[in-house]
């Protein structure tokens, strides 16, 4: 069985079908995109899968095991990392307690040592330190770990939440439009990061992304969506020349 | 006219100068070595002074109830609290500056817990002499303390987790009249509960126990508030709250096993002076200590983004719950102390006006802040006492005050700061040179 497998997932919002028939397969260490106009249904997928809604038919699997009806922090200890599409940060935090808060379902020290302050607490606080410095700097965000996270410039904040993914040592990373209202400098050091970490920690990768240069040069095999169906899977080359992807992008001139 | 207006300008930008460069190197063991001076020195020579200088005593509140109630001792008042208290405080300070300094540094060789208690102990020596005047500063002070613990409680839900509890004079009074009841049937001879079952002497042991039965039944109404009300964000929590207490108090109100509408009675007086300090010391360093760990930052995030901290593996429900059942612990031990400090409770005592006075604390001294609630408590508590010959007035000024520190300070005074004990107890400046 694939790393993360997922079988006929269909969601409805009330009477409106917003996924319809999902299949996917992710292997270990691949990078997979998902494409497709506003309002597709990409975002919904990202967070059947997380947990945060609940698919109405279809099953889930990470590993072998089915997520179905577990909760978000539950599916996420498993090993399904994300990121938001509209960047959730918690504004009155510093981004190393961004970082290490990622690390909360691998502290064992309980309540005994929240309260009294047991030499297990300072050890594994200082494990989860050391872990996120050393994200931190893999993501050239290190400088502003003392920093509030909001002051931070908007790029610096793309990375302290992929750093923050990072830390609960995922299987699959989800970026949801990661290279969103970057410029085109930004852009390619975003895709240079993406490609750094897949090289280092051997993630697999499910990304959205509007940017068509960013999923045909990252992705292995993409997935075009248009209202809630997969029209067209395949390599980047596949998507680039299907004629179904290219009328859900453009549209198709009427002829009568 | 311009050099002049501009010499004094500089004049007095120097002089603020010169009052910070001093303040900023003042580490705290000269401050306290100051203040300990000038309890010391109002202890032994208050009195007389005060007859000097025309009042019949010592001013209780530095002077401020004396000024407010006859005007004409206003300069008597001010001169009192210079020579008392400003005088000795910033000279004392001022010159112990450099050796203490060395002192905390040398202090700081030896593990964080010497200094501290090395400094929690010349505070309450501080209290202890301030407090030792009359016994209406020793009530002040208990009281004060108090609040600070009931404060930072109310502060673990309303600021570190941003959730809007009210219930919070519903768990003081389950604390207060659990911790209560559980003496009494022990200790005391009492109409209602007959004699006393076990000997005095044992009770004092037994004094710790009581209070965390106190923050035990306070918890376990707490539980009743926090199971409705987690599913889902919102106002529920704060409705549901405000619900609870009304019915905690009427409750207590109808059950006449508990003395009913006129109150309990005849708790032995063990929450003293040092009981309480030792005491809500104890509940500041606990709660300090949660609020600062991971799992105590989880709050934080919840309360910032709730989805964020669920996708980053953090048990949001399991996070709320547990703060909440542990914030009404600290305030069930709280209610514990105020009933063994006063002697008697009332269920009238836990209603929406001590509501009122809890949140106002609690945002006045900022939120999500150590610093904030002690100032919230300390403020307001005081301000209370020193504002009280104005009587009605005092309604007027306390609120119009609130209204300006929401103005100027949305979260507070001091919000959003952490508690280092190590930064407060270490030296303001490098020693020059080693001894």
């Amino acid at each position: 069985m694939a790393l993360l497998q997922i079988d006929a997932m269909t969601h409805y919002f009330g009477g409106l079908r917003a996924v319809y028939n999902y299949e996917l397969e992710i292997e270990p260490g691949q990078i997979r995109g998902l494409i497709g106009p506003n309002g597709a249904g990409k975002t919904t997928i990202f967070n059947l899968i997380t947990g945060i809604y609940r698919p109405t038919e279809g099953k889930i699997f990470l590993e072998g095991k089915e997520l179905n009806g577990l909760s978000p922090h539950e599916i996420a200890s498993l090993g399904i990392g994300r990121t938001f599409q509209n960047m959730l940060l918690w504004r009155h935090m510093t981004v190393l307690e961004h970082v290490k808060m990622a690390r909360y379902s691998k502290l064992t020290y309980g309540l005994t040592g929240a309260f009294f302050g047991t030499a297990r607490r300072h050890r594994e606080e200082a494990e989860s330190e050391a872990k996120a410095h050393h994200l931190l700097k893999m993501m050239g965000v290190d400088k502003f770990a003392d920093q509030i996270v909001l002051n931070l410039p908007y790029g610096a904040q793309r990375r302290v939440e992929m750093a923050r993914a990072l830390a609960m040592d995922p299987k699959v990373l989800f970026l949801d439009e990661p290279t969103a209202g970057m410029n085109p400098e930004e852009l390619v050091q975003m895709m240079e990061i993406i490609r750094q970490i897949h090289g280092e920690l051997k993630l697999a990768i499910f990304l959205i992304e509007h940017r068509m240069k960013v999923v045909m040069e990252l992705c292995e095999r993409i997935q075009t969506l248009v209202f809630g169906e997969v029209i067209a899977e395949g390599t980047p080359e596949d998507i680039q020349n299907n004629s179904k992807v290219i009328d859900a992008y453009l549209g198709k001139e009427a002829v009568e | 006219m311009e050099v002049t207006s501009d010499r004094l300008a500089t004049d007095r930008r120097s002089m603020i100068g010169y009052i910070r460069v001093f303040i900023s190197e003042v580490p705290l063991l000269g401050w306290l070595l100051g203040a300990l001076t000038a309890v010391a020195l109002e202890f032994f020579i208050g009195t007389p002074l005060a007859r000097v200088l025309g009042m019949s005593r010592a001013p209780m509140l530095f002077g401020f109830v004396i000024m407010l109630k006859k005007p004409m001792l206003i300069p008597s008042a001010v001169l009192y609290f210079l020579l008392i208290y400003f005088l000795p405080l910033s000279l004392i300070a001022r010159l112990s500056a450099s050796a203490m300094n060395r002192l905390a540094a040398k202090l700081l060789e030896f593990p964080l817990i010497v200094s501290v208690l090395i400094h929690l102990g010349l505070f309450y020596a501080v209290l202890h002499w301030w407090s030792e005047m009359s016994l209406y500063r020793a009530d002040v002070l208990r009281f004060t303390l108090i609040a600070v613990l009931l404060t930072l409680s109310l502060n673990v839900i309303n600021g570190y987790m941003g959730e809007f509890s009210c219930s919070h004079p519903g768990f003081m009074a389950l604390g207060a009249y659990a911790a209560s009841v559980f003496t009494v049937v022990l200790f005391a001879d009492d109409k209602l509960y007959g004699a006393a079952l076990l000997p005095q002497w044992l009770g004092f042991f037994f004094f710790p126990i009581a209070l965390i039965v106190g923050g035990l039944v306070a918890s376990i109404g707490a539980l009743a508030v926090a199971i409705p009300s987690f599913r889902t964000r919102g106002d529920y929590l704060a409705i549901i709250s405000l619900a609870f207490m009304f019915i905690v108090k009427s409750l207590i109100e109808n059950l006449e096993i508990v003395g009913g509408p006129r109150g309990l009675g005849d708790q032995p007086g063990w929450a003293n002076r040092p009981v309480v300090f030792i005491t809500v010391v104890l509940g500041i360093w606990i709660i300090n200590n949660f609020v600062r760990s991971t799992l105590g930052k989880a709050l934080n995030a919840v309360r910032d983004n709730e989805m964020a901290a669920d996708a980053m593996t953090v048990n949001t429900r399991r996070t709320k719950i547990t703060a909440f059942l542990f914030a009404a612990f600290w305030a069930g031990v709280a209610g514990g102390l105020y009933a063994h400090a006063l002697r008697y409770v009332n269920p009238a005592t836990f209603g929406i006006q001590k509501l009122a006075e809890v949140l106002a604390m609690v945002y006045f001294g900022g939120l999500n802040s150590v610093y904030g609630s002690i100032v919230g408590a300390c403020g307001i508590s005081l301000l209370g006492e020193m504002l009280r010959p104005l009587e009605l007035f005092k309604w007027i000024i306390i609120p119009l005050l609130l209204i300006l520190v929401m103005i100027f300070r949305p979260t507070g005074l001091i919000a959003f700061k952490e508690f280092d004990a190590k930064k407060l107890v270490q030296p303001k400046r490098k020693p020059d040179g080693e001894i």
